[in-house]
């Protein structure tokens, strides 16, 4: 138990996907105007995030592995990827329209975030078990989520501050997040994996 | 070669048919956006945003055919909370509209009125009272302002007052 939850923390905060790893970038500056939208989408790429790496590692583990496939791993991953979002925007459409009509055009997006696939790559790379797999999966969408949100804060209060003018706009919030990376970076070396 | 493609089809066709199931299975939900939406605006059935009411303008604005700055009588903290519920940005509000809003209320000047009972069947929330060929009053309490009946005055005699006046 102590083993997954530093599994948890490690992919949340040490090796924070977005600001230590830079993958899953572009939603990370594009859904971070507003707090609500930020927390939707971690939410919503969350869910993607854990059930994709549950499933694609018993597609790895039960059929690529067992048949030598390995090399289909990619194209294996991005189906169960598709498949993940697509059943995610069926659940959001039908259990809670409200928050699908302010993700509505983000769902399809996180089909092409590369957090997710690189989720399940580094589970299929590093020998995880299955549980080990889902907890990583949850850990990267916990992180994903805090930093989407935490940066959307910060977007907000940039947009009342007195920012100097070759600064407005993206620059501010380049900078931002180029200094939550840093900050982000002085977790190194908490949990070793 | 092989054996890779037909373990590949089988898992594209095998994740088809789960997503075809989930679809079939979950339940079709209920439509509670226009209901949020509608309890935003004022309400007071004004018409002032092109649509027969508040109800068919939440309808629009659920269905994205209308923007959200279309209600006159709620102003800028309706479009403010009606950005806030839809995690949109707000915008101006659509001055050519109209300028109604609940500070004012229609008061029939006595003198003038002729009792044609025009100006009753077309106020939103029945502020107006009198029968044909009799004087017609407006209860304050009820009047929102809304200019409707301004324009089927044929003897103009209708005018907006400050509400405590």
């Amino acid at each position: 138990m102590a083993e997954l939850m530093l599994v948890i923390v490690g992919a949340a905060l040490v090796n924070n996907f977005v600001l230590v790893q830079f993958l899953g970038l572009c939603p990370f500056m594009g859904a971070s105007r507003r707090v609500e939208g930020a927390l939707g989408m971690g939410l919503a790429t969350g869910l993607v995030l854990t059930t994709a790496s549950g499933i694609s590692y018993l597609v790895d583990s039960l059929l690529l592995i067992p048949l030598e496939l390995e090399y289909l791993r990619l194209l294996a991953f991005i189906l169960v990827i598709g498949a993940a979002v697509q059943l995610t925007e069926q659940m959001t459409r039908k259990l809670s329209p409200l928050l699908h009509r302010v993700l509505g055009l983000y769902i399809p997006l996180i089909a092409s975030n590369c957090a997710v696939l690189g989720v399940a790559l580094l589970n299929s790379t590093a020998n995880r078990s299955l549980i080990a797999a889902l907890f990583y999966g949850a850990g990267a969408a916990v992180g994903f989520g805090l930093v989407l949100a935490l940066l959307a804060g910060l977007r907000e209060r940039a947009e009342g501050a007195d920012v100097p003018k070759p600064f407005q706009g993206h620059a501010i919030a380049f900078i931002t997040a180029g200094i939550m990376s840093l900050a982000f970076l002085g977790f190194t070396g908490f949990v070793r994996l | 070669m092989l054996i890779g493609t037909v373990v590949l089809a089988g898992l594209a066709l095998g994740l088809c048919a789960v997503l075809v199931l989930t679809d079939r299975l979950l339940p079709a939900g209920k439509d509670p956006v226009t209901d949020r939406i509608e309890s935003l605006l004022p309400r007071i059935q004004c018409a002032q945003c092109g649509y027969a009411g508040c109800r068919p303008y939440a309808r629009a604005i659920a269905a994205g055919e209308a923007d959200i700055n279309r209600c006159p009588p709620g102003g800028e903290e309706t479009v403010r909370q009606l950005a806030e519920l839809l995690g949109r940005e707000a915008v101006a509000l659509d001055t050519t509209l109209g300028s109604a809003n609940m500070n004012r209320v229609a008061r029939i000047d006595e003198h003038n009125c002729i009792g044609c009972n025009r100006c009753v069947p077309v106020c939103p929330v029945d502020a107006i009272v009198g029968v044909q060929q009799t004087i017609h009053a407006v209860i304050a309490a009820h009047c929102t302002g809304c200019e409707l009946c301004l324009a089927h005055c044929p003897v103009d005699c209708i005018d907006l007052v400050a509400r405590d006046a």
